[in-house]
């Protein structure tokens, strides 16, 4: 499948994934995070739900303290 | 553009900024010498000595509730601009109220999980109002690495997205400063956006 992540063409050997199968593959431990797929928010709790589709936007941020 | 006619348009315009610390003092601040035209600034906390190396409060106002020492250091800067103050820890009941009349909302705090739930409350709430963040801004130098990220059309996240505070990496003046006023100059560039599209038309 490919989609775009952060608005880069990212390809997966799969045909779908949920948020938590992606961020295994890709490796991203930070644990605070927002991420949306095609502009809506997915929260932390949906992580294990939310199915990520070929031709998918996923656009993810960190959320680091200090202000 | 003249300076005059950039002030006449953000005049009509309400900005939200959630926290009162070291970005939302200094984005406030930045916001009114732009001349803004009201501002709706919200935060819990008292004027702390260990503050004044990065926010824009002042050691004589050690004590005082951020919200007022901000009123008044706004009110001297620029008596024109509207301020609405609500001394008020924010949570996802009353962001809702408090800021809906806002035009856009500068995201200012401290703790990532109050980024989350303010992040979260934003998009649920207006998925279509603007969003300026600020994420990484701990320590000093490296400051090419501060930038400014757009997400989809009305999210906006402005720092290094890497840093975290800690005791061996603090939030010092330099780099908060410039991160706040990123996220001011993020805030005035979408609002002259209608202006640019008003003078075409």
């Amino acid at each position: 499948m490919k989609i775009r992540l952060n608005n880069r063409p990212e390809q997966f050997d799969r045909d779908e994934m949920t948020v938590t199968e992606m961020l295994d593959i890709k490796r991203f431990s930070y644990k605070m995070r927002i991420v949306r797929i095609n502009g809506k928010l997915i929260k932390r709790d949906d992580y294990d739900k939310a199915v990520i589709r070929n031709g998918d936007d996923v656009q993810m941020w960190y959320l680091m303290s200090g202000g | 553009m003249k300076f005059n006619e950039i002030k006449n348009h953000l005049a009509r315009y309400t900005v939200g900024i959630a926290g009162a610390g070291g970005l939302g003092s200094n984005c406030a601040v930045a916001l009114a010498r732009s001349g803004i035209g009201r501002l709706v600034i919200a935060d819990y906390d008292i004027v702390e000595s260990s503050n004044l190396n990065r926010q824009y409060y002042f050691a004589d106002q050690t004590g005082m509730k951020k919200t007022e020492a901000l009123k008044d250091n706004l009110n001297r800067i620029n008596p024109g601009l509207r301020i609405e103050v609500h001394d008020i820890k924010l949570s996802a009941y009353n962001i809702p109220i408090i800021y809906r009349d806002c035009d856009i909302i500068v995201e200012a705090f401290d703790s990532c999980q109050m980024k989350e739930m303010l992040a979260e409350t934003v998009m649920c709430t207006w998925p279509q109002r603007p969003l300026v963040m600020g994420s990484g801004l701990a320590g000093y130098g490296k400051t090419n690495e501060l930038r400014e990220r757009v997400i989809g059309n009305t999210l906006i996240i402005c720092g290094d997205e890497k840093t975290e505070t800690s005791d061996e990496l603090p939030p010092m003046a330099p780099r908060v400063g410039i991160v706040a006023n990123m996220q001011a100059n993020a805030v005035v560039e979408i609002l002259m956006k209608s202006k640019n599209h008003e003078d075409k038309t």
